[in-house]
């Protein structure tokens, strides 16, 4: 199959000229060009982010907040200001309800030690899901360890979908909350959070997404979504990383106990009583991580300037064609037959363990994840060790997808 | 003869032996002819405690000891994680306690594929600082 050029430039998104942003994309792994599919993992960055952080280190880095001469203003309004972005990015109400914190994981962190500490008691119920991710189950596993409260779990199909009615039979008057992915990073399906939110609102409790994978790929409104809180990564967003995003709504956020304890998030301390800040700084102890934060707006910019319907059409295109191609490959199994994907074709093939797929492939260039995914019940419940993941961004190409399942037959004749 | 031969002497032949490809792709083929000949690791041995933990593979390991020298077996489902444990087992089986712990087993290292498999890193479930030093291998 011959693929050139013309054939990736469609609907008006030039995806040579994008990779041209990214510097990394430039690189070679073992004498060829590299081909980054790990992107569900990290994306790389475009040069516009790796700019920004140059110049707030070597223009305006200060401490924010609280300083008065002009670096210290000037770092806290490109740190606020990302806040505004943010804001907008995900439609939510008021800037008081975008928190900073290390990442998806920590978001959720917060949500299950602050409100979990306050909301939940013996006998209570959280949901998840069988497809989350570790991140979206040990923090929830720990708080209901300390309270003797029950985590309950949603089934999936073998296609890889969650099992909506049995989620239905699962609420009850002791949900509290129900946490879940908004889509898989192992299968990459879509899930219709939507409806998870209203029968989990109908009843009382709250629900929180994890919108690690989906921020970068779907449209994101939170207040039409209605989800009480939504926590994200910037660098799967292509921004650096070490930075996440907490979303909750504003009246939810003000009832919850801090999280953490120290500079920035206090009014006023005194040996017999301290008083918290407000929001959003009540939650954000200690000096956040400034550049990154400043920087990730640079990533926002790059979406908004590419432009998310083209980068959306540009990745179904490729979740499209590498299912067609790989699924013609002898021996080759999908993983993730869901009819909502974001750009993930995770696979097994027969007789190969992933973990030598991945080495061989890296071997021609060719960058996969492979393992479990921190995803291991949904392995477990799937009957696999792990698979294989290729995850595709808005700067991979069909001809990247080509080389992938070339080098998906070297593997087979190499262990043959 | 083995016995002869200490672990440095051993590690150097493989490095020698590795000198001699000219690709990567030489490399593999190699490791993963290796991989296809370990021999099979008895049932019996594939259980919990033997499970090498950390991996992304499934490996088990089993250690012997014997007229003072350590022997061992081990297998993976991984055919590359499979030849690797061929080599590992070809430097440091038969040597004593003392020699496998006092090695430096950088011989992964110098034939060039401690990034590949880095994520493999691992722990051992069992006891034993020789069968750890094993381990420090994958």
């Amino acid at each position: 199959m011959e693929m050139t050029e013309a054939t990736t430039i469609q609907k008006g998104l030039d995806v040579y000229a994008i990779r041209r942003q990214f510097p990394a994309l430039e690189r070679e792994v073992k004498g060829k060009p590299l081909v980054y599919f790990d992107n569900a993992a990290t994306s790389q960055k475009p040069q516009m982010v790796i700019d920004a952080m140059t110049k707030y280190y070597t223009g305006f880095n200060a401490n924010i907040h609280r300083g008065i001469h002009t670096l210290a203003e000037e770092a806290t309004a490109a740190f606020e200001s990302t806040r505004d972005d943010v804001r907008e990015y995900i439609g939510a109400g008021s800037r008081e309800e975008i928190i900073f914190t290390r990442g998806t994981t920590e978001g959720i962190n917060l949500v299950a030690y602050s409100w979990g500490r306050q909301n939940l008691k013996e006998g209570d119920e959280v949901i998840i899901s069988t497809m989350e991710h570790h991140s979206n189950i040990v923090p929830w596993q720990v708080i209901c360890e300390e309270k003797n409260a029950r985590l309950k779990i949603i089934p999936v199909t073998d296609e890889g979908e969650l099992i909506l009615e049995e989620y239905e039979k699962l609420l009850g008057p002791k949900t509290k909350i129900v946490s879940v992915v908004h889509a898989s990073n192992s299968l990459g399906t879509i899930n219709p959070v939507k409806k998870i939110i209203d029968a989990a609102h109908k009843i009382g409790a709250v629900v929180l997404i994890d919108g690690a994978q989906s921020t970068v790929h779907l449209d994101i409104n939170v207040r039409e979504m209605d989800c009480d809180f939504f926590a994200f990564s910037s660098h799967k967003l292509y921004g650096p990383t070490g930075t996440g995003i907490l979303y909750g709504k504003k009246h939810i956020l003000e009832a919850m106990p801090v999280f953490q304890g120290g500079g920035e998030m206090i009014k006023e301390v005194t040996f017999n009583k301290t008083t918290y800040n407000d929001l959003p700084y009540k939650f954000e102890a200690g000096t956040p991580n400034i550049a990154d934060v400043v920087a990730f707006k640079s990533a926002l910019d790059f979406v908004k300037q590419t432009g998310k319907e083209k980068i959306r059409q540009h990745e179904e295109e490729l979740l499209h064609y590498a299912t067609e191609t790989l699924e013609q490959i002898p021996g080759l199994r999908i993983i993730g037959r869901a009819r909502k994907k974001v750009s993930v074709v995770s696979f097994v093939m027969d007789n190969i363990h992933p973990q030598d797929i991945g080495i061989l492939l890296d071997n021609e260039g060719i960058a996969v994840r492979t393992g479990h995914h921190c995803t291991q019940p949904l392995m477990d419940r799937l009957g696999i060790p792990g698979t294989a993941r290729a995850s595709f961004a808005v700067y991979n190409t069909k001809e990247e997808i080509h080389k992938l399942a070339v080098g998906i037959e070297k593997v087979k004749k190499m262990l043959s | 003869m083995k016995e002869n031969k200490s672990i440095q002497e051993i590690e150097n032949e493989i490095v020698e032996e590795f000198a001699l490809f000219d690709s990567w792709d030489d490399k593999y083929e190699y490791i993963i002819d290796l991989g296809k000949k370990l021999p099979p690791l008895e049932d019996q041995h594939k259980i919990d405690i033997n499970k090498v933990k950390g991996c992304q593979s499934t490996v088990w390991l089993v250690s012997e000891f014997r007229d003072g020298k350590v022997y061992y077996k081990a297998e993976s489902d991984a055919i590359i994680v499979k030849g690797l444990i061929s080599m590992l087992i070809r430097v440091l089986s038969g040597h004593s306690a003392d020699e496998i712990i006092d090695t430096k087993l950088d011989f992964i290292n110098r034939i060039g594929m401690t990034t590949h498999l880095a994520q493999t890193r691992s722990w051992f479930a069992g006891d034993g600082a020789a069968d750890e030093k094993f381990c420090a291998g994958l």
